[in-house]
């Protein structure tokens, strides 16, 4: 039996119903018809009552979310595409993510952002919006990069007292597959080295994880191991693990697939550089997208987001640094 | 480049009436045979990313383009191929769009029916939904700033849509400034695979216009002639000065939410209803019955809109692919202020 990501996400949330009274998913035709991406398939019939179609209101959704943790529900609320969330923003930033700081009322909603890019998708169905949550106080931004971490991940994002933005990526709900859902999992804000090596850190996280270890495997031929870490959760972001990591290999380079101004590439590279400079042999490196909106055309597209490619050839840079 | 397929306007008195309808037929069909060329494209594993389709909305769509002058403001949304094509949108713009060619108007950066020449008055929708009706207000009070009078802005969305909070604000801001924004709803009674029932609970959508201080008036979308009148008024009325403009149609769309969609959540009893008549040959049965046009004129114009599709898909499906090295990956117009990229 294999079980993809997309499996995952929606085991994940069939444990979290049956497991907890206070969970409801609420989302643009998450009932009958399992939404769009079908990571509720069958959900309305298992749960009845519990899965719930939103109208086309991301604001009013979220709203409604918090409304309803402040009265002790767990509320998840799908957002068809990631990208749609910016109708939502508000009442995430200022709503959600203020109201523990403000109220000392816990605000216990896990929004689910189907993100990143997929070929031909274009501007609008292929965003990474980490950053841009990650960056307000008071929220907690996941971003899963393996069958496992999709399932337990989701099952704490339920879990946790706080509003957590769990971007789960569209490229990997149905090539990446598992032998089996986890029993075990790793603490929530842990990173994990997902390979090991001695000659480079290559930080990466979401589909991004998946080109990082390809272009590991491709480097050892060329007589390098370069030892690959999941971020696992953009924030908290668990800087000790990477910092080890540096401390190992001397080099860095973070690849996320968002835009290059800011974001979780460069808080890596300003953490390592800002804490471990000593442990550098070279300049810590990043590589992004590049600073357009997501193109449509499947050719611009691949120029667009990093690839193993454009990675393999940005690490044998920084190895000759 | 716009307005050289037709000239739209100018649908007038009795005489007239007869041209009016065979007009819009052939916009519908031509909508029609390119939607069901895209599909079966579609189908072959020829197309990126999805295929959106308004087959049994071309009634509707098409009254709205050809109500509309050049020097109006269009902006239509996913099942609008025939509104665009009545308002002028080369076909080219349209296949080039879908198969992403550099040298439609997106240039490949943008797809399927994220396409518009904002410079002539149509615009380019992005997919947030209901995004699109302030924008037509802003151009329509640039035009009031430039002295401009007599135009319209039409923009056209689903029942859905009616549910953003975006559409809420900028209906009642056209309200408020009295702008002549005609804003056409097309009710196709699913938002996706979500109904009438889970979207609103007002009796009639009509009730958001009352609510905001809005004219409104119902239609069948499924007959083009009601279409062509009530659509028309509107546009005239707006023109006239005479404020905002809300049209609700109530139809269904005879096919899938995209083509990946096989549209199994319509109730079967909504399909086999009056509103589930496919607008095309309803407006087919009204030629032959007015004896407007025979069996033969239509085969005809079926065989001229095959052939400009055909020829369209054949020129584009040679044309290059975008070149990432050629793009200068570039999202501000002041060049010399980007950071460029990497
Ligand atoms: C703000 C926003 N939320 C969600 C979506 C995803 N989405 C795309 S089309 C659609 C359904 C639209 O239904 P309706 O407005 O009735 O138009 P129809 O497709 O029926 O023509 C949804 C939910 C979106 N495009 N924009
Ligand atoms: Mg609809």
């Amino acid at each position: 039996m294999s079980i993809t990501y997309l499996e995952a996400i929606r085991a994940a949330q069939a444990r979290a119903l049956a497991d907890d009274p206070r969970v409801f998913i609420y989302g643009q035709d998450v009932g009958a018809f399992g939404g769009a991406f079908k990571a509720t398939k069958n959900l309305a019939i298992e749960f009845p009552g519990r899965v719930i179609d939103a109208p086309i209101s991301e604001d009013a959704m979220l709203g409604l979310a918090v409304g309803a943790a402040i009265e002790g529900m767990r509320p998840i609320i799908e957002i068809q595409f990631a990208d749609f969330s910016t109708t939502g923003f508000n009442q995430i930033v200022n709503q959600a993510a203020t109201l523990y700081w403000r109220t000392n009322v816990p605000c216990p909603i896990t929004v689910r952002l189907p993100s990143g890019g997929t070929s031909g998708s274009g501007p609008f169905h292929s965003q990474s919006m980490e950053a841009l949550y990650a960056h307000y106080p008071g929220l907690i931004v996941m971003t899963p990069a393996t069958v496992e971490d999709a399932y337990s991940m989701l099952l704490e994002a339920v879990a946790i007292d706080d509003p957590v933005i769990f971007c789960e990526h569209k490229y990997l709900y149905y090539h990446l597959k598992a032998e089996a859902l986890p029993t075990e999992a790793m603490p929530v804000g842990k990173a994990r080295i997902a390979r090991a090596g001695r000659d480079l850190t290559l930080v990466a996280y979401s589909a991004m994880l998946h080109e990082a270890l390809a272009v590991a495997e491709e480097l050892v031929s060329e007589g390098t191991e370069i030892e690959v870490v999941d971020l696992r959760c953009v924030k908290p972001l668990d800087t000790d693990t990477v910092m080890a990591s540096v401390a190992r290999t001397g080099r860095l380079l973070c690849v996320g697939e968002a835009w290059p101004w800011g974001g979780v590439t460069a808080e890596v590279v300003a953490r390592v550089a800002a804490e471990g400079f000593d442990l550098l042999d070279a300049p810590p490196q990043r590589l992004n997208a590049k600073d357009t909106p997501v193109p449509y055309h499947p050719a611009l597209w691949a120029a667009h987001r990093p690839t193993a490619r454009s990675i393999a050839a940005a690490a044998r840079r920084l190895l000759r640094l | 480049m716009l307005h050289t397929v037709l000239n739209p306007g100018a649908v007038g008195e009795v005489s007239s009436i007869c041209d009016a309808h065979i007009k819009a037929y052939r916009i519908m069909l031509l909508a029609r045979v390119l939607d069901d060329k895209f599909a079966s494209l579609y189908r072959m594993g020829k197309m990126h990313g999805g295929v959106f389709l308004g087959r049994g909305q071309e009634a509707l769509s098409a009254s709205v383009g050809l109500a509309l002058r050049k020097g109006d403001i269009f902006a239509p949304l996913i099942r609008d191929t025939a509104g665009r094509l009545a308002f002028g949108e080369p076909v080219l713009d349209a296949v080039r769009t879908q198969f992403g060619s550099p040298l439609g108007p997106m240039r490949a950066r943008d797809g399927n029916v994220h396409r518009g020449r904002p410079k002539e008055g149509l615009l380019a929708m992005i997919s947030h939904l209901g995004a699109m009706i302030s924008v037509v207000n802003g151009a329509l009070l640039a035009r009031r700033f430039k002295g401009v009078t007599g135009v319209v802005g039409a923009t056209c969305i689903g029942d859905g849509a009616t549910s953003t909070g975006a559409f809420h604000e900028a209906v009642n801001q056209a309200a408020v400034e009295n702008l002549p924004l005609v804003l056409i709803i097309a009710n196709n009674h699913y938002a996706y695979s979500t109904p009438n029932e889970r979207q609103f609970a007002c009796r009639s959508l009509l009730d958001k216009a009352v609510g905001y201080g809005v004219a409104g008036q119902q239609v069948d979308g499924t007959d083009l002639s009601a279409c062509l009148g009530v659509v028309g008024d509107a546009v005239s009325r707006a023109r006239a000065g005479r404020g905002p403009q809300m049209v609700v149609a109530s139809l269904l769309r005879l096919c899938g939410h995209g083509e990946h969609d096989d549209a199994s959540y319509v109730n079967s009893d909504l399909r086999a209803a009056p509103v589930g008549r496919d607008c095309l040959k309803v407006a087919e049965e009204t030629l032959f019955r007015q004896n407007w046009a025979n069996a033969a004129a239509i085969s005809r114009w079926r065989h001229d809109a095959v052939q400009k599709v055909e020829e369209a898909v054949a020129k584009v499906q040679r044309e290059p692919n975008p070149d990432p090295y050629k793009e200068d990956w570039c999202a501000l117009a002041s060049k010399h202020l980007s950071e460029g990229n990497e």
